[in-house]
């Protein structure tokens, strides 16, 4: 049997994979507040852990795009992934500098941004 | 110049996903449309191998600075596609804009709680490694 925790990472992943498939969003709007209030990860944590989960959920969601329909312009998602990559690189450089509360605000003022879009619609 | 905006949004979507650890599909797919001149599909298709390029350098960062629990992110990523069938179906059964509002509810009801948790306990907010639990 599977301990409980897996059991809650599980749903973790389910629940992310399903607001992916209704909404389009990543996962990632989901897995970092549950990995937060169900686990009690430190925001860092939280979203790097989020970020190498996005990887694999990514990853799936690509291949069967690309691979089976042939939606994805891999020039142009290579190419305008180095500016983004530099974002990350930046982006985590800085969240080591911020206090961590201040990326709780941060992904607060995010979630409020895709509520309202989500309303305005 | 409809390049360069594309690259500026490129670059605030990885910026996000180091910050507050999303892909960045939020600010990528609209910069595949709109810019790039995509269509709906095939921008949020392109967005997501950016997105798996950008969290693949975002989490060895983080792995660098000692926040990636490498085995719960997997068990959360390779349990994901039931969910994403499962949201599929949903999507096809339930009308778009009780979703869209049920979300809406719902992201704000987490951002109350995030705001609460960044409000009171700004000393200790945030050290656990999810390891207890």
């Amino acid at each position: 049997m599977p301990s409980e925790r897996t059991l809650k990472l599980a749903a973790v992943g389910t629940l992310a994979g399903i607001f992916s498939g209704l909404f389009g969003v990543g996962g990632g709007t989901v897995i970092v507040p549950l990995l937060i209030f169900w686990f009690g990860y430190g925001e860092r944590m939280a979203t790097g852990t989020s970020l190498g989960a996005i990887v694999l959920i990514g990853l799936l969601g690509a291949v069967a795009q690309g691979g089976f329909y042939g939606n994805v312009h891999v020039g142009t998602g290579l190419l305008l992934s180095i500016p983004a990559v530099l974002g990350v690189v930046m982006g985590t450089a800085i969240q080591q500098r911020i206090p961590q509360r201040a990326v709780s605000l941060l992904f607060a003022a995010l979630l409020l941004g895709i509520a309202i879009e989500l309303i305005v619609k | 110049m409809d390049e360069l905006f594309a690259a500026l949004i490129a670059v605030a979507g990885g910026l996000a996903g180091g910050l507050v650890g999303v892909g960045g599909g939020v600010l990528t797919v609209p910069s595949l449309t709109i810019y790039i001149g995509l269509s709906q599909l095939e921008g949020e298709s392109t967005s997501l191998l950016m997105i798996v390029i950008v969290a693949l350098v975002g989490a060895f960062r983080q792995n660098a600075y000692g926040n990636l629990n490498l085995r719960d992110a997997l068990v959360i990523g390779v349990l994901s596609p039931l969910g994403v069938l499962i949201g599929v179906v949903v999507g096809n059964e339930v009308p778009q804009r009780a979703l869209e509002l049920s979300f809406a509810a719902l992201a704000l009801y987490v951002a109350w709680g995030l705001v609460r948790r960044a409000w009171r306990a700004p000393d200790q907010a945030g050290q656990g490694r999810g390891e207890a639990e």
